[in-house]
């Protein structure tokens, strides 16, 4: 063989490898019959596995099939690949009719302009926005513009707690301040079993919590124009806290630091290996995973005591999913159809019964389920110590870079290495730095 | 042979009888006629994606581009003076990364060379069971990359895994170690590839050995050489062409593999085991910042152009002396 012939052949090769890495897209699926179409459905994971979402919203959808005619097609979607794969959709344009987002992407989201916007007549065709409760409504995108999605499900933090080991280790009242927290979560650790169990692998849990702590901290990840300040003393001091759970208190398992699917701490909890964990409502999951009614407790999260200069008493973001349209859908009224569907008062009460969220229409707050002692726990959080994630297009951005560094943050933590106040200044300013700031 | 012959016989006599105008193709352009969907393809598939690529490194195309990427603004260089600003946080973490995947490349290139050669040498003479030995050391180069590296990621969790229970019940350790987080995590990466790719080696050199005429080997044990003799003597100098392009070909591949260690550590991994091609992935499509995850592939290509010429160049002046 001649030396130039190779060398052309190996050229072209390295060159199409280096390079079909950048260029490559994604796909969705999108069907556009006249008569009667079937719908595509992005749902998110909202029940303990997504087998279990696809069981809850089977019954839910034969339903919505039978009244309309309309069929849906339902492709339930692990939180740590929703933001990419709804992101890649909105690239190519081809995604599904209806889709379910994290309600704090709402405003990047919006921004990309994939999605339908809810005008006035579209919100009357689905039953008119005043259905919806308030606070619901305002994490739908950003002020001052027609939301690009409407509220699904409502949630917020909590602090689980099992009440048996409480009880068993002479503990009479969940904590109200960290320091209180800690010491419990001290004496409950022992012999593989820990204090507290964290999702610490996985992107949304540790960027909610570092938002949570932050504020408490007097702290802000965006000044009020909008630019990103992620390595503020505040936010590096809420960074510490977290990874000080598992560094200094020990009261976290440090295999946690691997935990990345987003159920793997909720089953520790469930399952006794752990007797506190930071989540929002989860009643419906815990029942399925065998955990006794009468051994879970709720409380709002602690609070630092004295609360710092600046600090807010916040415990919870305002959490929530929200759905959404896409515009490029060649089935625009039966995805209206499907959305009304979908936030009518009985579909609300049955949906969020089984995963235990909130209802996000008031009418379905008349159901006796939702006057259970947990479900008022959470709507009082939600109504007095919640507060909403920034309401700015780079807020996916922002939960991926950050998110991400405290996951590397966590893995160094629990491979023994120690993380300084230095080291989580650099990993924010870095994260900054991803978003062009 | 002697088919092939009479074919060629009966039609060329009929061939001066037809007239010029139809045999227009007969004149040469035949191939080029038929090569010109492969042509058309390769443009698609290749060569379009990659231009693509080198104008959006010159994008400033983020989230809120994406949906319209006409509209994203001109952005000049200023993306790659980001990639490779080495003080700022950005070009550090590709310089860290970069560095990261040379290493991890050498020592699975070497690795595979070295166990692909081995095998390779043992099942050269006939034994009995010799297909079954060759067929298992193919295996993991058969099985599907997803199901083969996600059966890693669970043998090497820490809790659950069963490497950390094989290590305990050994007493080889005393608490159980992360496999894949921290700095463990790089040579979990570094076994798992050289696993799956030492089998390609082996297959390559085993085909290279075959031509390799038995008589050679006969004249070299008459001369008093033992089986590393042979090695040294016979078994090296004559697969040296097959080398040149394996060695490049491995380089290559394991340079720009993805699949293992996005299977092994999903889309964060571990920084010890930031490998280039997951790292540009992070950028373009976590981040969303198509544009400067087009720089870093584009630099990336000039380097493996340069690599790839330098190693073709040097091979050259190697078989010229040879």
């Amino acid at each position: 063989m001649r030396p130039t012939k190779l060398s052309t052949l190996a050229c072209a090769a390295a060159a199409a490898a280096a390079l079909s890495l950048a260029a490559c897209g994604s796909s969705g699926s999108n069907s556009g019959s006249s008569a009667k179409p079937t719908l595509t459905y992005w749902a998110s994971n909202q029940g303990t596995s997504l087998q279990d979402d696809q069981h809850v919203l089977a019954p839910q959808i034969a339903k919505f099939t039978k009244q309309t005619g309309i069929k849906v097609k339902v492709t339930v979607i692990p939180w740590t690949t929703l933001l990419t794969q709804i992101t890649a959709a909105t690239v190519s344009g081809k995604g599904p009719d209806v889709l379910n987002i994290g309600n704090t992407w709402s405003a990047s989201l919006q921004a990309t302009g994939a999605f339908l916007p809810f005008t006035s007549s579209v919100m009357n065709t689905i039953g008119g926005s005043s259905r919806f409760l308030a606070g619901s409504l305002s994490a739908t995108g950003a002020a001052g513009q027609p939301p690009t999605a409407v509220p699904l499900y409502s949630t917020a933090y909590g602090l689980y707690y099992n009440k048996a080991e409480f009880a068993a280790a002479g503990i009479s009242a969940p904590p109200a301040t960290w320091s209180e927290f800690v010491t419990d979560a001290k004496k409950l650790t022992k012999g593989g079993h820990y204090g507290l169990t964290l999702e610490a692998g996985q992107i949304p849990e540790n960027v909610h919590l570092a938002f949570e702590l932050s504020q408490q901290q007097g702290g802000s990840f965006f000044d009020s124009a909008g630019k990103p300040t992620f390595d503020t003393p505040q936010n590096v001091a809420a960074v510490k806290q977290m990874i000080d759970f598992m560094q200094t208190d020990k009261i976290v398992n440090p295999s946690d630091a691997q935990y990345s699917k987003g159920t793997e701490a909720l089953t520790d909890y469930a399952t006794g290996k752990s007797a506190m964990v930071f989540w929002q409502t989860a009643s419906g999951s815990l029942a399925k995973l065998g955990m006794k009614a009468s051994d879970i407790g709720v409380a709002p999260l602690p609070l630092p005591d004295p609360m710092p200069a600046g600090g807010k008493k916040v415990t919870s973001m305002v959490a929530g999913i929200n759905l959404a349209i896409f515009k490029d859908s060649k089935n625009l009224s039966a995805a209206e159809q499907f959305v009304k569907f979908m936030t009518s008062t009985p579909t609300q009460e049955s949906l969020n019964h089984t995963y235990g969220s909130l209802p996000t229409v008031q009418a379905a707050y008349s159901d006796p389920a939702f006057n259970t002692p947990a479900v008022k726990t959470f709507r009082s959080i939600l109504s007095t110590t919640a507060a909403p994630m920034p309401a700015v297009a780079a807020e996916s951005q922002f939960e991926t870079a950050v998110g991400t560094a405290i996951i590397h943050l966590y893995a160094s933590a629990a491979t023994g290495k120690t993380v300084t106040n230095a080291m989580i200044g650099q990993a924010l300013s870095q994260a900054q730095q991803q978003l062009g700031g | 042979m002697v088919d092939t012959i009479r074919v060629e016989q009966g039609v060329t006599p009929s061939a001066p009888s037809s007239p010029p105008k139809r045999r227009w193709w007969r004149r040469g352009s035949l191939p080029y006629v038929l090569l010109i969907p492969a042509i058309l393809l390769e443009l698609l598939i290749h060569i379009v994606p990659m231009l693509a690529g080198v104008g959006i490194s010159f994008l400033q195309l983020t989230l809120f581009y994406l949906r319209n990427w006409r509209a994203a603004p001109f952005a000049g260089f200023s993306n790659y003076a980001v990639a490779v600003n080495f003080s700022s946080a950005t070009g550090q973490a590709l310089l860290h990364s970069f560095t990261v995947t040379i290493i991890y490349t050498l020592i699975v290139l070497a690795g595979a060379w070295l166990f692909g050669m081995a095998a390779a040498v043992l099942t050269q003479r006939a034994f009995r069971g010799r297909g079954a030995v060759r067929t298992l050391f193919l295996i993991p180069y058969a099985l599907p990359v997803f199901a083969s590296v996600i059966t890693w990621n669970f043998m090497l969790q820490r809790d659950t895994g069963m490497v950390n229970q094989l290590l305990l019940s050994l007493h080889l350790v005393g608490s159980r170690p992360f496999w894949l987080i921290g700095q463990d995590s790089f040579w979990s990466l570094v076994v798992v590839q050289l696993w799956r790719t030492w089998p390609f080696a082996f297959l390559i050199l085993t085909a290279g050995l075959q031509s390799i005429p038995a008589d050679l080997y006969e004249a070299a044990s008459l001369d008093g050489a033992g089986i590393l003799g042979q090695v040294r003597h016979v078994t090296l100098p004559l697969i040296r062409p097959v080398n040149r392009v394996l060695l490049l070909v491995l380089f290559l591949w394991t340079f720009n593999d993805f699949s293992v260690p996005f299977t092994l550590f999903g889309s964060a991994p571990p920084s010890q085991a930031d490998i280039i091609s997951i790292h540009i992935y992070e950028n373009s499509f976590v981040s969303w910042n198509f544009g400067t995850g087009s720089a870093m592939s584009v630099l990336l290509l000039l380097f493996l152009l340069v690599v790839t010429l330098v190693y073709l160049a040097l091979g050259r002046r190697g078989a010229r002396h040879a």
